[in-house]
């Protein structure tokens, strides 16, 4: 049961006056916050028949970068490849390089960078929620959320000194080592953030006017979202629980206790834009459970291993995914053997979520395609690096 | 009897000008044309802890009613185009900030082949502001530059024509 | 199921099509020849014991001491988790492949992604057109041998050194 609606377009109104559909333009620039998208609607009225998405105003390059600066010098460009979530970026390509090489990077680099990304993931869902909030009209959970995520900002600034782009990590570890009370200030940021949720959800997700925008709305089968290569929580939404933590573990995760949130359809149908808020939402609950056993359970040694100054790879071509805030990130990276990198392809989520959407976006209202684009939780440099 | 020293010192007697530019910079609203990271710095500055509101600076979705465009992230050669058409879509007097480091210079992204480097090339800029991203501090204090310098603005008096040598 | 199983089923259906070998590693390689593309990914998707439902990533790397283009399918399964990579090549000068789209929908977007930007056409499929690049962009830039131009409608995208004095 979706709220599509049957449009014939060249009908006969009353009256014998003739329709046809009219094209919209919607972008690059508008209030939604996610970035620079365009999307040209053909709408009959208040209800489209498509959205075609027009992509590449933030195509900054960043693949063809990597071929110019080299492998250390690449770290910063991942930061921009999801700089809502910074952090996963850049163990994405720590990873990739690590592999070419078979670099084995000490437990407690592994450590601290769990607790980098997962702090990162819980700044990412924040917004995420905040803007579906603020695109339905709800302008306060923005303001909370924003709020909440200045408190992270705070941590990950005495971390590694940048408050979003923050070329924390290194190939074969991470920069810098947790610095002294860093544990006392996170637990005690985890006590005051993890009951927060909960007023979240009493604030925004039960509401009536809330509840009856996004349930229903667009709902994507699981054999749907699987063949649009949907990821992360998209995927999850739709009833697929699969996550890369879990499955592909990587990194430290496989010392970690958590469950995997997936969405079930509880308020309409199952795969809507409802379910896909929801999992974030269950997601952040979980994040705070992975950060607590990870910052008490840190193991003491190195953050970093020897990785000489120039570093050539072996020949090879190498495809790691980690589990990025938006669904898993694959990073493609092929050496030739020299100092940089023959070919760096990221292969994100939001790239599928924005292609998918003018398959789904067929008989909904205009007014959906904004909360659609929210659920799915696009950002721009993701779909176009 | 004199009148030196008798209007009381809760009254402000000033100029028309700085009045009117008083009136002016308490209230540039800003379009949000956030590109990249910096609009999420951006987001944060008009968040709770700093807080672009208490400066009158408001958030507007459409450059018709701003007086400011806050050019916040990497300008790449197709949105370079459509910048130019929105800051020309804004009614005089208007403002621009460039926030950033791409949008000063092109930043780190002066390798791409896609990117233009700084937004001066396509529109007039008053205030750069440096950082990648800007902390809502370095933001602040650009706007606070910019305040300034309408407040330096004589406007109400016609000067007469100089003759350019 | 594991790679030298997958590698067998391939050759048996499509012979000389697949190379000899299949690389190790948690993504086993199975170079293939580009003309059969179309009938390879439809064993792979629908046959039940492969089930690959999932288009991963599409890449084209541009070789260009080999006077290639190769571009790699990572496949991988929900339903019986198990991941094989395809590698198909074809010449520098023209190259040629057919299209996947019809197969798994993701590929609509990644093939236009890596014709926008290597020059790969892939044959048959419904709108192959520039996805990131704008529409007027002349040159494919992931290419080992693209030259910038020096200016797109009228911005010049040279910037002098900002440190000279």
């Amino acid at each position: 049961m979706s709220t599509a609606i049957d449009i014939d377009l060249h009908r006969e109104g009353p009256g014998g006056l003739e329709t046809e559909e009219m094209t919209l333009n919607m972008g690059p620039q508008h209030p939604s916050t996610h970035g620079v998208l365009r999307f040209v609607v053909k709408a009959d009225g208040e209800v489209m028949r498509r959205a075609i998405p027009d992509i590449g105003y933030l195509h900054r390059s960043i693949e063809k970068i990597a071929e110019k600066v080299g492998y250390h010098g690449f770290m910063p460009y991942t930061d921009r490849v999801d700089y809502v979530s910074a952090m996963q970026c850049n163990q994405g390509w720590a990873m990739a390089c690590e592999k070419l090489a078979g670099i084995e990077v000490p437990r407690r680099g592994e450590y601290c960078r769990v607790i980098a990304c997962e702090f990162g993931r819980i700044a990412s869902h924040l917004i995420s929620v905040g803007a579906t909030s603020m695109d339905i009209g709800a302008i306060t959970p923005f303001t909370h959320a924003i709020r909440e995520r200045e408190y992270i900002n705070d941590i990950l600034e005495e971390l590694c000194g940048a408050r979003l782009t923050f070329n924390y990590m290194r190939i074969g570890g991470c920069a810098w080592d947790l610095p002294p009370g860093f544990a006392r200030r996170a637990i005690a940021y985890l006590d005051r953030f993890e009951p927060l949720i909960d007023e979240y959800n009493e604030l925004i997700s039960f509401n009536k006017i809330y509840v009856e925008r996004l349930a229903n709305v667009a709902p994507v089968s699981r054999e749907r979202a699987i063949a649009w290569n949907l990821v992360g929580p998209n995927l999850r939404g739709s009833g697929v629980p699969y996550d890369v933590r879990r499955d592909v573990p990587y990194s430290a995760y496989p010392d970690f206790e958590f469950d995997v949130p997936f969405g079930t359809g509880e308020r309409g149908t199952l795969g809507d834009c409802y379910d896909r808020y929801m999992v974030r939402m269950r997601e952040m609950k979980e994040s705070c459970r992975i950060l607590r056993q990870a910052i008490e359970g840190i193991p003491p040694g190195p953050v970093v291993a020897k990785v000489p100054r120039t570093f050539k790879p072996a020949a090879g071509a190498v495809y790691t995914r980690v589990e990025g805030s938006r669904g898993d990130m694959g990073w493609f990276v092929v050496s030739d053997g020299t100092a940089f990198p023959a070919r760096v392809h990221i292969r994100t989520g939001s790239f599928a979520a924005m292609a998918a959407i003018e398959e789904l976006s067929q008989g909904l209202m205009i007014a959906d395609l904004v909360a659609v684009i929210a659920s799915l939780d696009i950002v721009a440099p993701e779909v176009d690096r | 009897m004199s009148l030196i020293n008798t209007v009381p010192e809760t009254v402000l007697t000033t100029k028309v000008d700085d009045l009117l530019n008083w009136t002016r910079k308490s209230s540039v609203w800003y379009m949000l044309f956030g590109l990249a990271c910096c609009a999420i710095e951006m987001m944060q500055t008009g968040g709770p802890r700093s807080d672009l509101d208490r400066f009158g600076a408001v958030p507007r979705a459409t450059p018709r009613v701003s007086d400011l465009i806050i050019v916040s992230g990497t300008l790449t050669l197709k949105m370079a185009l459509r910048t130019k058409l929105l800051f020309e879509q804004m009614p005089e007097p208007r403002y621009a900030i460039s926030m950033g480091s791409c949008a000063n210079c092109g930043g780190l992204f002066q390798l791409a082949y896609s990117v233009c480097d700084g937004v001066d090339k396509v529109i007039p800029i008053d205030v750069y502001v440096p950082g990648c991203p800007p902390r809502p501090e370095a933001l602040t204090e650009g706007l606070l530059k910019l305040q300034d310098k309408i407040q330096q603005e004589r406007w109400l008096v016609r000067k007469p024509d100089v003759a350019v040598a | 199921m594991e790679a030298e199983r997958i590698h067998g089923l391939l050759r048996e259906k499509f012979g000389n099509a697949i190379e000899q070998g299949v690389g190790a590693g948690d993504w086993p390689v199975v170079t293939v020849d580009g003309a059969s593309l179309a009938g390879i990914g439809r064993l792979l998707r629908d046959d039940p014991s492969l089930d690959f439902d999932c288009l991963s990533n599409l890449s084209g790397v541009d070789r260009k001491n080999d006077d290639l283009i190769e571009v790699w399918y990572h496949l991988f399964s929900y339903g019986k988790r198990h991941q094989v990579a395809l590698r198909a090549t074809t010449p520098r000068p023209d190259p040629v492949l057919p299209t996947v789209s019809h197969l798994w929908p993701i590929a609509d977007w990644l093939e236009r992604e890596c014709w926008d930007l290597l020059g790969v056409r892939f044959v048959e499929h419904p709108d192959l057109r520039r996805l990131l690049m704008p529409e007027d962009w002349v040159g494919h830039p992931l290419r080992k041998d693209f030259v910038e131009p020096d200016e797109y409608h009228g911005i010049s995208t040279r910037r002098e050194s900002l440190l000279k004095l």
